[in-house]
């Protein structure tokens, strides 16, 4: 009967490490439960209320120095000011000293500069520096349909950190073999978005130049020639992770699950999200893969390429970076100088976003910044939330499916 | 209404749970008893309801008629009539019928002299009901996440339900209850194959019983669970699907709000080779 023992020794160990996984890996309740849908949909975001309290504590606004317009201008007393030089030499010395908060607060202006010569372009630092600039005008003045009024700041990615902490590079994952022989394809690893085994590299896919088709679910009930695989979905199911994740959102803030595709039943934020798309695409075609050539080879990913941003670079598990608080507008100098949208408040404290939305179901923007979302039930007794048709199909369609 | 012989010597009195003699008798085939009585009060009365809300909502289409349960913002308060307070009621109803048959079942358990097994397994069910609509309900704090009572309108919910938690699964009792699931059907059709084929034999050859059943799944797998056995594996794993369905669901909102791949994080930063 020493087996039976065996038996009863290996169950009492297996049950305490089941009741270990049970009691340890959980939440519990209170939960938080955000309405945006019509009742019994579950178009719901749910919240643990103490890890918003975590998040919130790590998306809080710096304090910000006040703006000072006044002086020459910075090119008639600096040399060497490419992008900034019709900006008042007071606020331009505002601007430097809050990139170096933003960016640099450890190493400071030699981080760019060399402080023998403020002029010099010798270090790589500054020439990103400058090339970022643009980007964050770029975004502010030009991509209003996806950043509104919140727009941009250096902080918004950098948070104090040389490097933005959430970036992505080409990950060709683990060698193996092709053919017949091909394990992996890309997935299967548990390093995927959230932890899970889908593709750990959608970001080569569908956020860099030449995309592949993000939509692969059929419009029509009966095959009707929809090549999409299922090969494909996982891809696309794995950036629809990340966007979930980086905005601590479910699948339902922008989705109607019924029709993923359907926009007449999705939420308004599909619209912002689909514009998110187009500008992320933008923002590493046009700035990011240029900066590659300037980085010194420690900057690089392991296939060579430079850093690039997503969803998560600016997000950081929030819906809306630092939950909406508006810094770029204290900022004006952030902005192209023909889409100059600056309060000129002065203010150095947030300013909360403004409603902004451009879709008419949901007219209730929280007007302080919060941790969740606000409940956008919409009233009519249709299900389905109404929401406008973006401007264009799908970009860059292709049946080809994307090779990890 | 026509009764085998037989009938009549099992048709005894007593052995209720409640109410005594009241309603001890059958209508025909049916035995009625206090809580066939309070079936049919609590189905018919719901079911009323659920044709009012359907009067009073915007479609007859039978696929489209949707009684959804109140807003988030009532919490687990009672709701206006027409703004879930009509799921409400009909919950209750439900319930009220669903607790009812299960009663009926065991009192003809009692009358019979047999063990609970039917209402045991029947409850299982209910369990799962009561889990969606009131027992999660009220673990995150509103009537409102619990599903709707409609034909598309319920798996619509089903469907953003799931998607509330990135990728269902992932969701470790879904897995559990899934297998279970799946090895239900397929004991189930081995089992009733197997019958079939021992009660079908060819022109000429004698019906083959429990032996030659042992016999083909000893000659196949080495093992026969028997007969007797067989429909304890099959109840035990019926239920379990049943069972762990009730705790997929249970668990996804009160003890999870985050993506179910997230959760197996757990297994990664193990200590032992984190």
């Amino acid at each position: 009967m020493k087996s039976m023992e065996l038996v009863k020794v290996l169950g009492a160990v297996g049950a305490l490490a089941v009741a270990g996984v049970a009691f340890f890996t959980f939440e519990r309740p209170p939960v938080n439960v955000v309405q945006r849908g019509y009742r019994g949909t579950g178009l719901d975001e749910i919240y643990n209320p103490r890890h918003l309290a975590a998040e919130a504590a790590l998306n809080k606004v710096p304090a910000m120095l006040p703006q000072m317009q006044v002086g020459p201008l910075a090119k008639t007393v600096y040399k060497n000011v490419q992008v900034l030089g019709d900006v008042h030499v007071g606020e331009f010395t505002r601007l430097m000293a809050s990139m170096t908060a933003w960016v640099a607060p450890k190493e400071g202006c030699a981080y760019c500069h060399n402080v023998n010569n403020m002029a010099d372009d010798s270090k790589y630092t500054k020439k990103v520096a400058r090339k970022m600039i643009l980007m964050v005008r770029d975004i502010n003045s030009n991509w209003t349909d996806h950043v509104k009024k919140v727009g941009v700041t250096c902080y918004t990615c950098h948070r104090g950190n040389n490097v933005p902490q959430y970036i992505w590079f080409k990950n060709d994952g683990p060698p193996e073999a092709g053919g017949f022989a091909e394990t992996y394809t890309g997935k299967n690893l548990m390093i995927g978005p959230d932890h899970s085994s889908l593709p750990y590299d959608p970001y080569s896919a569908f956020l860099k130049q030449d995309p592949h088709t993000i939509r692969v679910q059929s419009t029509t009930a009966l095959p009707s020639g929809d090549r999409h695989s299922i090969k494909q979905a996982e891809w696309t199911y794995a950036l629809m992770i990340h966007f979930s994740t980086s905005l601590g959102v479910n699948c339902t803030y922008c989705h109607n699950t019924r029709a993923f595709g359907d926009w007449s039943q999705s939420t308004p934020q599909r619209v912002t999200a689909w514009y998110g798309v187009k500008m992320v695409r933008d923002v590493n075609i046009n700035y990011l893969e240029p900066v590659q050539s300037m980085l010194p080879a420690y900057r690089l990913g392991p296939s060579g390429d430079g850093p690039k941003v997503f969803c998560m670079t600016c997000h950081q598990g929030a819906y809306k970076p630092l939950y909406g608080a508006a810094m770029a507008p204290n900022f004006p100098e952030l902005y192209l100088a023909s889409a100059d949208t600056s309060t000129d408040s002065g203010d150095s404290g947030m300013t909360p976003a403004a409603p902004t939305e451009t879709a008419p179901a949901t007219a209730t923007e929280p007007t302080t910044p919060s941790t969740t979302p606000p409940a956008a039930a919409p009233p009519a007794a249709t299900p389905a939330p109404t929401t406008p048709m973006p401007p264009a199909a799908s970009p860059a369609p292709t049946a080809q499916p994307p090779q990890p | 209404m026509a009764m085998y012989n037989f009938e009549q010597k099992y048709r005894v009195r007593g052995g209720t749970l409640l109410g005594g003699d009241l309603f001890d008798f059958w209508v025909g085939p049916f035995y009625v008893g206090l809580f066939g009585v309070s079936t049919i009060f609590f189905a018919t009365l719901g079911t009323l309801l659920i044709i009012y809300g359907a009067a009073i909502g915007p479609t007859w289409n039978i696929w489209q008629i949707d009684i959804a349960p109140p807003d988030i913002k009532y919490g687990l308060a009672l709701a206006p009539l027409k703004a879930g307070g009509l799921w409400q009621l009909i919950t209750v109803c439900a319930i009220g019928a669903f607790v009812s048959w299960a009663l009926r079942q065991a009192e003809i358990s009692r009358k019979l002299g047999m063990t609970y097994h039917v209402p045991i397994a029947y409850s299982f069910a209910v369990l799962a009901y009561v889990t969606l609509e009131v027992i999660r309900p009220v673990l995150m704090g509103a009537w409102g996440v619990a599903f709707p009572y409609g034909i598309l309108a319920h798996l619509d919910w089903v469907s953003n339900t799931g998607y509330q938690y990135l990728h269902f699964h992932y969701n470790p009792a879904h897995m559990i209850a899934i297998s279970f699931f799946f090895t239900t059907t397929l004991i189930l059709a081995m089992h009733g194959g197997a019958i079939l084929s021992a009660a079908n034999p060819q022109k000429g050859q004698p019906v083959k019983f429990g032996e030659h059943e042992n016999a083909f799944f000893r000659d196949t797998i080495g093992y026969s669970i028997g007969t007797l056995g067989i429909h304890r594996l099959g109840l035990f794993c019926a239920l379990s699907a049943a069972f762990w369905s009730a705790v997929c669901i249970v668990i996804s909102g009160p003890f999870w709000t985050q993506g179910w791949p997230a959760w197996w994080n757990w297994w990664l930063q193990l200590p032992i080779w984190r």
